[in-house]
């Protein structure tokens, strides 16, 4: 164990974190994250897979454009491709209402750089033949994709570490202060010493900055998955519904993903449990879209952690009260696609104290003095 | 006291004792079991209508299988039987199943899981050949089917199973063409002092062995590096003797385990602690004497609570309801608690003389190739696993599983998860325990993608 202060400790090992330390490295400052568990083994590790653009909030698109673009990158970055693929993202309607959010959407969308291609009717049925009869039109973003969580978070972890950072797993920080001069940082029994401290923790993000004084509103959000056993492999793009109630996709293996609704969860044992009803639910809304799946089994269901904030889009930024905290958490269930450029961007506000990103409506100054947030759901 | 709501899991004679003494203390517990009979699978009954002597199914233990299944006739409308109908899971305090008139999700106030064991499958090349069977299942095969796994059989195996299964099909007129039995012979001699805790059972352990000598069907002990081969199924096995001979037997099947593991994975979706169990190499809910868990209100008997043979569990479920009702606060038989301990005890004596007479095959992986299949449900091999476990750093078995997929098919690791923490630990040099176990996650086995069967 090294002594001394490090340039910057990190709380919190999902993708944010490991990518995070790994662009620190690349800075050639010091970096120890402290990790509770594993790394990439919460959000960063349970989460559905999709690697997409479609849909989101415009104010995320910069920083998922960004993102995207390391997606092809990872081999050389963290030495795997992490299963990803770019099969494109396709967004389903099931009837006029939805067509119409779909159209709405990709002429918005152009100008922020996205070019989706939307078709309906029997044009759809014509390209995609797997697609039930309750789909009515679709809008491609033929360069999403998909990926294995359960490899991207350890790749960066590994990367990082091969690159000098400092990871301590199995280390949870109990608390840190800011001693006027830098972080004292209590983790695993020790107490290090940092003259940076960032904020990755995911939805314990919410419990670490107040800490310093600025609690927030996050809530935890449990996305209810569920995984058939395989079946030949057909569905080649990722896909999404208007309104977000289920979202599917097949690996080459042949195993089906679908989630839709919430599982459970109590934070205070970080125990995530996935509901049958929801899964029901899912069950039914899939069928309606795949509806030849009805011969498949289902091997396992699952959930896991994600911090939700009431306006849907994360705290990114430096800290309103301590100088020399940067703040990233509250994905809120789309916040693996960012993973790799909140390294980046984590890295430029703590080398140089500003991103080449706009990050202005994710700062966290927009909750201060916001009631805390409400008992969990 | 009629209105609680008291489920235990497992038909099989844990389960059927722990309804009994439930019975007994004055309760109306729901039994629930896969199967419609009861007899769980040591005293599986064969199909309704297809029934035959008992003493020709169960040898030895045909009393004792009579008895069970009698007392399913006993317990007849003081229990509720819930027949072919899986609990697919256990959340909080309620259950999901999945029964012949579709789904219901049924809460319970107290919980007996009394879920059994399954064979340990350890892999060798060519283990997921066709005709390559668990020692268990051909077992059953005879039992409940009345026909064997083929006509010229081998038998490999570390544990008092194989001898057993092997008498059976002689018996049913096979032909036996070998029993490899992966443990060495002087082990037998070790264990003898515990096991002389039970002399019955050692007496029908030697029985076998001599049967089977008499019969001329060849032995061998402390056999290694077995491989079955063909051309689309098992045609033959090779072998290597103790004394280091390589040897092949012809085949048309092969029997094949290494011992049992216990079925825990309701245990853990029922968030009770595990313990690691140094003598049957795995994890087991942690238990007091009686079968309670950490969890109030949840027991756990038979061997699904760990390995103790058939006839610890039907002590073990009897003393797991007693321990239910006293918690409840209904009254018990002290005497009769007292008398199930001190046999309970003696009989964990002889289980110890057990498994120092069928020591772990720890060889059989030391000298498996890279390329040998591990997870056969999602096709990873031996080499992909120490890969995880040496280069990506995976100190434990979700962590290699989330790299590997090792433990993501059908079976969720059931059949491979206790051979991959073998192999994790030894690939990293360390103790077993450290290896883990695999996460408990619904469905505990698969269930249809069908919306409407679904509580
Ligand atoms: C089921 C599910 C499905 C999802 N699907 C998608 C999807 O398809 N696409 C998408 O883009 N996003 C998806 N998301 C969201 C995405 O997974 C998350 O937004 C993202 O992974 C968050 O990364 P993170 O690094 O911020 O958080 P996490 O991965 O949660 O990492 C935070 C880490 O901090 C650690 N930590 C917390 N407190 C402490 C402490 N005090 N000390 C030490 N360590 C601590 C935790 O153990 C954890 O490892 C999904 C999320 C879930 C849960």
């Amino acid at each position: 164990m090294s002594v001394g202060v490090f340039d910057v400790a990190i709380v919190g090992g999902g993708t944010a974190g490991c990518a995070a330390a790994l662009a620190l490295r690349k800075r050639g400052m010091s970096v120890v994250l402290l990790e509770k568990g594993q790394c990439g083994a919460m959000a960063s590790g349970t989460n559905f897979g999709g690697v997409r653009r479609q849909g989101r909030d415009f104010r995320e698109m910069p920083l998922a454009t960004r993102a995207r673009a390391i997606w092809d990158r990872l081999p050389e970055l963290v030495g795997e491709d992490c299963e990803f693929r770019a099969t494109g993202h396709l967004k389903l309607a099931r009837d006029a209402a939805e067509m119409a959010e779909l159209e709405r959407y990709a002429r918005d969308a152009r100008d922020h750089g996205l070019e989706l291609s939307v078709v309906g009717g029997n044009a759809v049925r014509a390209l995609y033949p797997w697609l039930g009869e309750a789909v009515t039109g679709a809008s491609l973003c033929p360069d999403d994709g998909q990926a294995n969580p359960r490899l991207v978070g350890p790749a960066f972890a590994r990367a990082a570490r091969a690159a000098g950072a400092e990871i301590r797993e199995f280390a949870p920080v109990t608390h840190a202060r800011w001693t006027g001069a830098g972080f004292e940082i209590d983790a695993g029994g020790a107490t290090l010493r940092a003259r940076l401290l960032v904020n990755v923790a995911g939805f314990w993000g919410g419990e670490v900055a107040a800490w310093f004084g600025e609690p927030v509103p996050i809530r935890p959000l449990c996305p209810n998955m569920v995984v058939t056993e395989p079946v030949p492999y057909v569905i080649d793009r990722s896909i999404g519904v208007c309104g977000g109630n289920v979202y599917v996709r097949q690996v080459e293996r042949g195993n089906v993903i679908f989630g839709g609704g919430r599982g459970w969860g109590d934070t205070a044992r970080a125990i995530s449990r996935p509901r049958a009803d929801v899964a029901r639910d899912a069950m039914a809304r899939t069928l309606a879209i795949l509806p030849w799946l009805r011969d498949a089994r289902i091997i396992r269901t699952w959930t896991g952690f994600d911090g939700e904030m009431p306006d849907d889009i994360p705290v990114i930024g430096p800290s309103r009260t301590t100088p020399g905290l940067i703040h990233a958490f509250g994905f809120s269930g789309h916040g693996f696609q960012l993973g790799p450029a909140i390294g980046e961007i984590v890295a430029e506000l703590v080398a140089d104290g500003r991103s080449a990103s706009p990050l202005a409506p994710f700062a966290i100054a927009r909750f201060a003095g916001a009631p805390p947030a409400p008992a969990p759901r | 006291m009629s209105d609680t709501r008291v489920v235990v899991v497992g038909a099989g004679p844990a389960g059927m004792r722990a309804c009994a003494a439930l019975v007994a203390a004055g309760l109306t517990p729901i039994l629930i079991d896969e199967a419609a009979r009861s007899g769980g699978r040591i005293y599986q009954q064969p199909p309704q209508g297809a029934a035959r002597p008992g003493r020709e199914l169960y040898g030895f233990e045909a009393a004792k299988a009579a008895r069970i299944h009698a007392l399913e006739a006993q317990l007849a409308g003081r229990i509720d039987h819930r027949r072919e109908t899986l609990v697919w899971n256990c959340f909080e305090d309620a259950l999901d199943l999945l029964g012949p008139s579709g789904p219901s999700r049924q809460p319970f106030d107290a919980l007996i899981l009394a879920t059994g064991a399954t064979d340990l499958a350890l892999p060798f090349p060519g283990w997921t050949l066709p005709g390559v069977y668990a020692l268990g299942g051909a077992q059953i095969a005879l039992k409940t089917q009345g026909c064997g796994i083929g006509r010229r059989v081998v038998f490999l195996g570390a544990g008092p199973l194989l001898p057993l299964v092997a008498w059976q099909y002689v018996q049913a007129g096979a032909d036996v063409a070998a029993v490899l039995d992966a443990t060495p012979f002087a082990a037998k001699l070790r264990g003898l002092p515990n096991m002389l805790f039970a002399p019955a059972t050692l007496a029908k352990g030697a029985y076998y062995v001599a049967r089977l000598l008499a019969a001329g069907v060849p032995m061998a002990w402390g056999v290694g590096g077995p491989r079955a081969e063909g051309d689309g199924r098992v045609e033959r096995v090779h072998f290597v003797t103790a004394g280091g001979d390589a040897r092949v037997v012809a085949c048309d099947a092969l029997g094949a385990s290494f011992g049992l593991r216990s079925e825990t994975q309701l245990a853990d979706l029922a968030g009770c602690d595990f313990v690691f169990d140094r003598r049957t190499r795995q994890y087991v809910p942690a238990r007091d004497v009686a079968g309670r868990t950490s969890r109030r209100f949840v027991y756990v008997a038979g061997d699904g609570a760990g390995i103790g043979g058939a006839d610890a569990a039907e002590l073990a479920g009897e003393r797991a309801a007693l321990a239910l009702a006293e918690d409840l606060g209904l009254p018990v038989d002290v005497n009769r608690a007292a008398f199930l301990d001190g046999r309970l005890a003696r009989l964990d004596r002889f289980r110890r003389g057990l498994e120092t007479a069928y020591p772990f095959p720890a060889h059989l992986l030391r000298d498996i190739g890279d390329d040998t299949m591990l997870c056969r449900c999602e096709g990873i091999a031996v080499g992909a696993l120490r890969a995880a476990a040496r280069d990506k750093g995976a100190p434990e078995l979700n962590r290699a599983k989330a790299f590997t997929r090792i433990g993501m098919g059908r079976c969720q690791g059931r059949m491979c998860g206790r051979a991959a923490a073998e192999l994790l630990a030894a690939a990293r040099g360390e103790d077993l325990a450290r290896a883990g176990r695999l996460r408990g996650q619904p469905p505990v086995k698969p269930i249809p993608m069908i919306p409407e069967l679904l509580s």
